[in-house]
């Protein structure tokens, strides 16, 4: 009697399983967007599994730079309404563009670059955070000006020039390890911190509270000061390390290289299954948001398409995904 | 220039009548059974402790409330149960002014002025506007200073008080016939407020009414012709300003049938340790001691006990052995994190005590709540469901047993039995007094009398500082009323 049951609930269990999962983890859906897109993008090309891999390759290789930022997007933004580091581009270039003049295409000088690359990071995020926490400025308006300075410190110090990274280095950051691009790998290690730091650490719960109710949390022990200024500062220190493995990537900084992450960075959280609300994050769907605009690209591009209608359909599904997302919460 | 449709001092119908009033939100009563005239030419004033319901019978009066049950005639007319009474206490020419300040900071005077004043005719409001409340100013606050044309937010607290009262007195096409001035004095220095104690006289004198509610009872004794006790939402008194003593109010008012034969058992028997807290206002509290802040509702009690939470905590780190822990009383602003399951709710506070590394602790974390699920009988079968998914009464108890799984030696209570049902009230005090037989510290802000009564000693706050220390057989609700007033 009791076998029969099991055998005749089994496959409705895993349904309904499967069901909860998807509503439990809203990323699952920028994964399933992901797929389809890719799906109709090959639809559009005619080559096969060749085309396929190479496809994917490229997604993989554009989307680590989206998802480093984007998680240091995502912490923020994390943080409650009103948070959000519109400084990321302008923390990019500076970085790329610094380090790349410090290494002067000296392979010796790699690892010091990286530290500088890094350092300026760390500078821009303590700048951004000094003129939050003792400006009292809103984090959108302090990043928002300080990018300006960000930029224009590039700008005097590169003086348009393009200094191509050492050899090594751009082997690395174009290359792969069995069949996988370097920039992915390093992209999933900085992933798998992130989720460790969201999830796992005492520093996670304090973040995801702080961002419920920041009076709350600091009336049940979180030292709400601290976390911020964990988070400004590690955002921008992602942002400069992305710079740095930008640059090297695409042959040279230049002054324009940050411009499309200042939308991608917020739009990958977004679609990605965060709340904008704040207190409700997730890391793998940074992952999948990220492939998906990569590919939602690839496959406009295919089918002839130009980057007018690319741009409204990004801003199209940005609305759609924080309408929906919004009248989820409505109905629980 | 402005019509007067309503004139002042017609005394033959009262301004406003109330018959079997009563207000219910959902099974609270807060007022029950009101009966109140109000003719022209009377200053009435209106005590009782908090939650006496003197704000509801202020807000029936003034329309922004319907009553639930009775009859509220404006002038006399025939009364409709609508939601129209807002329209209805306008045309009677009814206004407010109320304790927490309701002007429009961003604002200037005149404009403020604006926006009661619905129907003003365009041409030149703002010259209007202002010689209004010029006007009007003069008249309350004699050689007062304040430009109409200053931005309320510039203005000092006392200033925009006064501006306030100004401009409910000030002159519209309806003029003012009742006021209802709700704790008006609470920001206003001694001279300033005889000012207004004078023109109240002049006003009812000339056949307008007043309705003065205070916990200052000497200002009330100055100016009231009738007094009004409330308790429990009732009106207990209604009679002539002259056959009530000030003991006899305070006797009026006080005196809720204590079953207080059980309250302060535990009180005697304790021994208390060194002193523990000393702060910059005179609050003190000992080893094990409970310690209690009575007084009326927003007297500085909460601000003490967050600055004395904050002094002891920091923003930038947080301690494996901390100073003080806080429970809060408004859950969803001060305590509940509502995305988070009772499990995360619980353990926030003490991540840092049973984790070793940076990362949680999740074996400890689980034991810990279970632990505190069976200690404290939280009502869920998962503790892995969300925090939402409980009644109020249990949140309560996810935010006490928060605060109460940490070691710290000093627990700060703000006011935690908000809408907390009786049962859940007795295991907790039950719960508190044996954390306090085991050596805590706690400060205890309460409302309500029959927690005061159980605490060790009680600091009675007025304006914002100590009023009085009461110890051991001290402690009653009598002795707590009279400092409160």
């Amino acid at each position: 009697m009791t076998v029969e049951n099991n055998v005749q609930n089994a496959p409705q269990n895993g349904v309904k399983a499967l069901f909860g999962l998807v509503s439990r983890k809203a990323w699952i859906w920028a994964y399933l967007a992901a797929a389809a897109t890719f799906i109709a993008a090959m639809m559009a090309g005619s080559g096969g599994g060749a085309e396929a891999g190479s496809l994917l390759y490229a997604a993989f290789t554009f989307a680590s730079f989206t998802v480093i930022v984007g998680i240091g997007q995502m912490f923020v933004v994390t943080l409650g309404p009103g948070n959000v580091d519109l400084s990321i581009p302008a923390t990019m270039t500076l970085a790329g563009t610094v380090a790349l003049k410090f290494m002067a295409s000296d392979g010796a000088l790699v690892v010091p670059g990286l530290l500088i690359a890094i350092g300026v990071g760390l500078g821009c995020g303590l700048f951004n955070f000094g003129l939050i926490l003792l400006m009292r400025i809103p984090p959108i308006i302090a990043s928002l000006a300080s990018s300006f300075l960000f930029q224009s410190v590039a700008i005097w110090s590169n003086r348009g020039l393009r200094i191509k990274p050492p050899e090594g280095l751009a082997d690395f950051a174009t290359g792969g390890t069995l069949g996988i691009p370097n920039a992915a790998l390093v992209a999933l290690g900085v992933s798998v911190l992130a989720w460790i730091v969201l999830e796992r650490a005492i520093i996670g719960r304090w973040i995801l509270a702080s961002g419920q109710n920041k009076r709350a949390a600091r009336l049940g022990g979180v030292p709400v000061t601290a976390v911020h200024f964990g988070v400004y500062v590690g955002c921008a220190v992602l942002a400069g390390f992305t710079g740095f493995l930008l640059a090297s990537f695409s042959g040279g900084a230049n002054l324009n290289m940050g411009t499309e992450y200042m939308l991608m960075s917020i739009a990958v959280v977004v679609i990605g299954g965060s709340s904008i609300a704040g207190g409700n994050s997730n890391v793998p769907g940074i992952w999948a948001a990220a492939l998906f605009m990569f590919l939602l690209v690839s496959m406009l591009n295919s089918y002839g398409l130009g980057a007018g209608v690319r741009l409204i359909l990004t801003g199209l599904i940005i609305v759609s995904v924080v309408v929906l997302a919004s009248k989820k919460r409505g109905r629980v | 220039m402005v019509v007067n449709r309503k004139e002042i001092g017609t005394r033959e119908v009262p301004i406003i009548s109330l018959a079997g009033i009563g207000v219910s939100f959902g099974p609270v009563r807060a007022l029950s059974d009101v009966a109140l005239n109000i003719m022209p030419g009377e200053c009435v004033g209106v005590v009782g402790h908090n939650g006496a319901g003197k704000s509801t019978l202020v807000n029936v009066i003034n329309g922004r409330l319907s009553p639930t049950t009775g009859e509220a005639r404006y002038d006399g007319a025939e009364s409709k149960a609508d939601f129209r009474n807002g329209q209805r206490a306008r045309q009677a020419g009814i206004r407010s002014v109320f304790q927490e300040l309701s002007l429009c900071p961003n604002l200037t005077v005149l404009e403020n002025m604006r926006i009661p004043y619905r129907n003003m005719p365009w041409r030149n409001w703002r010259g209007n506007a202002a010689s209004a409340v010029r006007v009007s100013l003069d008249a309350v606050f004699p050689g007062n200073g304040i430009d109409p044309y200053r931005v309320v937010g510039d203005l000092s607290i006392a200033e925009r008080q006064m501006v306030e009262i100004a401009i409910a007195f000030s002159r519209r096409d309806i003029d003012a016939r009742l006021v209802i001035l709700d704790e008006p004095t609470s920001s206003l220095d001694g001279s300033i407020a005889d000012q207004l104690l004078a023109y109240i006289k002049k006003f009812c004198a000339a056949g307008g009414a007043v309705i003065f509610i205070s916990h200052m009872l000497g200002e009330i004794f100055d100016v009231a012709t009738r007094m009004v006790v409330m308790k429990d939402g009732r009106i207990i008194a209604n009679d002539a300003a002259h056959t009530f003593t000030r003991d006899s109010l305070v006797d009026a008012m006080g005196h809720v049938v204590a079953d207080g034969a059980d309250s302060g058992d535990g009180r005697k028997q304790r021994e208390l340790g060194d002193e523990v807290l000393r702060m910059a206002n005179g609050l003190t509290a000992r080893k094990g001691e409970i310690v209690g802040l009575a007084g009326l509702a927003g007297h500085g009690q909460a601000e003490a006990l967050a600055q004395c939470y904050l002094e002891r905590s920091s923003d930038w780190r947080a301690n494996r052995a901390p100073a003080v822990v806080f429970v809060a009383g408004d859950r969803a602003r001060d305590g509940v994190m509502p995305l988070w399951s009772i499990l995360r709710n619980l353990s926030l506070q003490t991540l840092v005590e049973f984790s070793r590394s940076f990362l949680v602790d999740r074996k400890a974390e689980k034991k810990l709540v279970a632990d505190w699920h069976r200690k404290i009988k939280i009502k869920t079968d998962d503790v892995e469901s969300s925090i939402l998914s409980l009644s109020g009464g249990n949140q309560q108890k996810v935010l006490f047993s928060r605060a109460l799984a940490s070691s710290a030696p000093i627990v700060v209570m703000d006011d935690p039995m908000r809408g907390v049902d009786v049962g859940t009230k007795k295991e907790v005090y039950r719960m508190v007094r044996d954390e306090a037989e085991k050596g805590r510290t706690f400060l205890w802000y309460s409302t309500e009398t029959d927690e005061i009564l159980e605490c060790d000693r009680v600091f009675v706050f007025r304006d914002s500082e100590i009023a009085a220390e009461l110890t051991g057989d001290d402690i009653t609700e009598e002795n707590m009323l009279r400092a409160s007033f």
